[in-house]
């Protein structure tokens, strides 16, 4: 049995494993006080502390030790330590330093959200509307570059990416052999292949899934519909490859994509291979499990499954009948 | 004149041989360390010296070597940090050119110290001419039986490897030195865990500028308390200084630490006044990465007193009126130089240099970058001001490494004390393209500091 300590977050206390990190604590305790995260990704040993979203102010370091932190750290590379208290909202400098980091993350980004395919699903996104501000600052050319096809199933368009390195550790972890890295320094760094050598594997298609935002696009469902117009259903298969625990993307009985289960982190709960990600697109193909709960907060959630008439992929399927049923009386009685 | 440990024989011929180096009392270091005293004891006898890094951040070098972790069955490994690319300095080079034997004997004891059996001189790729001065220093030793298995019959072994660097500025911050060391992109790790504890292939590490390295030498030969007995209060020893820039002499210069800067300045031992009869208006202290001073700031503290070359007078008054000792890249500015030019090639230089991990120092070097090139070539807004001072403030301590606090503090000192100047570049923005702004009240004296009376 791990030892047991305890950290306050915001006034919140939590006893947790010793070697959590303070944003996993947070994750534990949940609702607002958890900070974003735009590159950690717990699946994905290494990744983090690169955003700097996630930065807290630490006001007492433990209780052997209660010095507080000089500078605000990163809370998902940090351990906890036993009776460590720590701000994040609470903290005027951590709102402040945050504000910045979201002006610098969308200094170089296009912001061509009406014809990027993962709006309604960014990473991004929700952090610019819930810890930026209005307007930038910025007023100069932002840097662009060409789109690159990585593999017949998977486009890269760097000029969107905010090098979280959640891509390039998928390739060197998932994936069997490394091809795919960081190229050039600063702010003229990009995500490439080996001389753009496409990326031929069973899991690169992850890459996707982990994109926090829509640099890494899957060709088969680029420009195909927005996200907010399919409906999300939890499905599984025999997969000899993969767990083959997906979600189904519908637009009518069409399934337009196919996705890895992501959870209240926006993190995949496990890894797809390709074969389930991009051939596997009829229903037949499938054991559907029911409607995939989204989040309120999300654009997605208004995808309504409450319908009269229901279409026919709801009609034809009792799982997703039942919710729709459920889902129908909950809404009409209010 | 000021007593000299590290460039007492600089001027010898052929003093980069080992025959040379030996006669003039070379590698009695080494003798004394490995035969005479116990790894312990040379530890504890740097530890006694007071000496600090000679890198930039000015931490107790012994401090440093007692917190590495000595774990059983796990190698454990020293660094020497020569990969010198602080714009202004380039003393570590100057050693190395002429007398990489006094590194190699410091790289030697440091290595017995720490009980390492294999260390790393890890160079500036650029530095081509010093990675060869070294590698044939290395084969003489080696030869002369002060490298390899059992040195000098004590028992103790010792390789010592050379590696070039790509150049690379980021690859001077140690865990990206150790990055660039194992192979990878020389981008830094996010810490903890220390070297100390977690550093080359994962074992334990000390990562140490050239300097220090060298100045383990005289400690051990006079001992640490008649090292200790030279310099002022906590900045003990001598310190190489690069001075550069509007001076008459400028060059590399062994100081004991406590010489007030005016005289630095001015006195014929060292740089020998301002060249060509210009007044002085302002001075880097210690490479690029330090905040800028005005001429009356860096010669007199806020007090009336004198400011000296030592790691707390320059760093007194903070950041309101002080700078810090870095590594020692003295830059000296006259009143032809303008401030926002240098600015921007600062800035520039950290740009290019960033290696794009965190996104505060990524995106912020750039945006700095094209503000100060915007206010340079008479584009600029009165907002520029504050805007950059903002963006500073939000790249300063909010990344993995030091470089974006580095590429923060010039640009927010200079806006803070040369505020006239930039303002002078917005407003007259067509004049500025063509004259300088001049020296205007830079080295005015100081108002002096009011006194509330006690009633």
């Amino acid at each position: 049995m791990a030892e047991r300590v305890k950290v306050t977050i915001d006034g919140i206390s939590i006893e947790v494993d010793a070697g959590t990190t303070i944003l996993n604590a947070a994750r534990l305790i949940g609702g607002d006080i958890v900070p974003p995260a735009m590159c950690y990704y717990s699946k994905l040993e290494g990744s983090g502390g690169k955003c700097r979203t996630c930065l807290v102010k630490v006001s007492k370091g433990s209780d052997k030790d209660p010095r507080p932190m000089p500078k605000l750290i990163a809370s998902c590379r940090t351990g906890v330590m036993d009776g460590m208290e720590v701000q994040n909202i609470t903290s005027p400098e951590v709102v402040e330093a945050r504000k910045g980091i979201v002006e610098m993350l969308l200094l170089n980004h296009p912001l061509d959200c009406p014809i990027c395919d993962q709006a309604g699903e960014c990473k991004l996104q929700d952090l610019g509307y819930e810890h930026g501000s209005e307007g930038t600052r910025y007023e100069f050319e932002r840097r662009t570059f060409e789109k690159i096809d990585i593999g017949d199933k998977i486009q890269l368009h760097m000029t969107r990416c905010i090098l979280c390195y959640r891509c390039v550790y998928v390739a060197d972890q998932i994936t069997d052999h490394r091809e795919h890295g960081i190229l050039g320094r600063g702010d003229a760094s990009e995500i490439s292949t080996y001389i753009e050598k496409a990326i031929d594997n069973d899991f690169s298609g992850n890459v996707i899934d982990v994109c926090p935002v829509g640099a890494l696009t899957d060709k088969t469902f680029r420009f195909k519909n927005r996200v907010w117009f399919t409906k999300p259903v939890d499905a599984h298969c025999d997969c000899d490859k993969c767990s083959g625990k997906v979600t189904l993307w519908y637009k009518g009985e069409e399934v337009l994509r196919v996705t890895a289960r992501k959870d209240v982190n926006g993190e995949v709960e496990s890894f797809i291979c390709n074969t389930c990600r991009f051939e596997r697109k009829n229903t037949s193909e499938w054991t559907i499990e029911g409607p995939r709960k989204i989040s309120h907060h999300s654009v997605i959630s208004s995808n309504h499954y409450e319908l009269a008439n229901p279409p026919a992929v709801i009609r034809k399927n009792p799982a997703l009948k039942e919710a729709n049923i459920e889902e129908f009386e909950r809404v009409t009685r209010h | 004149m000021g007593r000299k440990l590290l460039l007492e024989n600089i001027n010898v011929p052929g003093i980069n041989s080992f025959e040379v180096y030996r006669k003039h009392g070379g590698y009695r270091a080494v003798e004394k360390a490995l035969k005479t005293m116990s790894t312990e004891d040379v530890v504890e006898e740097v530890k006694k010296s007071g000496l600090r890094g000679r890198g930039g951040a000015g931490f107790p070098t012994g401090m440093k070597w007692s917190f590495l972790a000595k774990p059983e069955g796990k190698p454990r490994y020293l660094v020497c940090n020569a990969d010198e690319s602080e714009p202004g300095t380039f003393k570590d080079r100057y050693l190395m050119t002429h007398i990489p034997h006094l590194l190699i004997e410091g790289m030697i004891v440091a290595s017995y110290a720490l009980g390492a059996k294999t260390s790393y001189i890890y160079v500036r790729g650029e530095m081509m001419p010093q990675i060869r001065i070294l590698e044939r220093a290395i084969a003489e030793a080696k030869a002369e039986g002060f490298l390899g298995k059992n040195i000098l019959g004590t028992g103790y072994d010792l390789e010592l490897y050379v590696q070039p660097g790509g150049g690379a500025y980021i690859c001077g911050e140690e865990t990206a030195l150790i990055e660039s060391l194992e192979g990878k992109r020389g981008n830094p790790r996010i810490k903890p865990p220390f070297p100390a504890i977690s550093g080359l292939y994962n074992c334990p590490t000390v990562v140490n500028n050239v300097e220090s390295i060298a100045a383990v030498v005289p400690i051990i030969n006079d001992g640490a308390e008649e090292y200790a007995k030279l310099g002022i209060g906590r900045s003990t020893g001598t310190k190489l200084i690069s001075a550069s820039g509007n001076i008459k002499n400028p060059g590399v210069y062994e100081i004991e630490l406590g010489v007030p800067v005016e005289e630095f300045i001015y006195s014929d031992e060292y740089c020998g006044g301002m060249a060509n009869g210009k007044r002085l208006k302002a001075v880097v202290a210690g490479g690029s990465s330090v905040p800028i001073l005005p001429a009356n700031l860096i010669l007199k503290l806020t007090t009336g007193e004198n400011r000296l070359m030592s790691y707390e007078s320059l760093a007194e008054g903070a950041f309101a009126s002080g700078t810090m000792m870095g590594s020692g890249g003295f830059v000296v500015f006259d009143e032809d130089q303008c401030i926002v030019r240098n600015t921007w090639n600062f800035s520039r230089f950290y740009h290019h240099e960033s290696c794009g991990q965190c996104s505060p120092c990524r995106e912020g070097t750039g945006w700095m970058e094209k503000v100060l090139h915007r206010l340079e070539y008479g584009h600029g807004k009165l907002s520029d001001l504050d805007l950059l001072v903002d963006v500073a403030k939000k790249i300063e301590g909010n990344t993995i490494c030091p470089l974006g606090d580095a590429a923060a503090w010039p640009v927010a000192s200079a806006i803070r004390h040369f505020r006239d100047e930039f303002e002078w570049h917005v407003s007259h923005a067509e004049e500025a393209m063509g004259r300088n702004y001049g020296l205007a009240h830079y080295a005015d004296p100081l108002p002096k500091a009011e006194t509330i009376a006690a009633n």
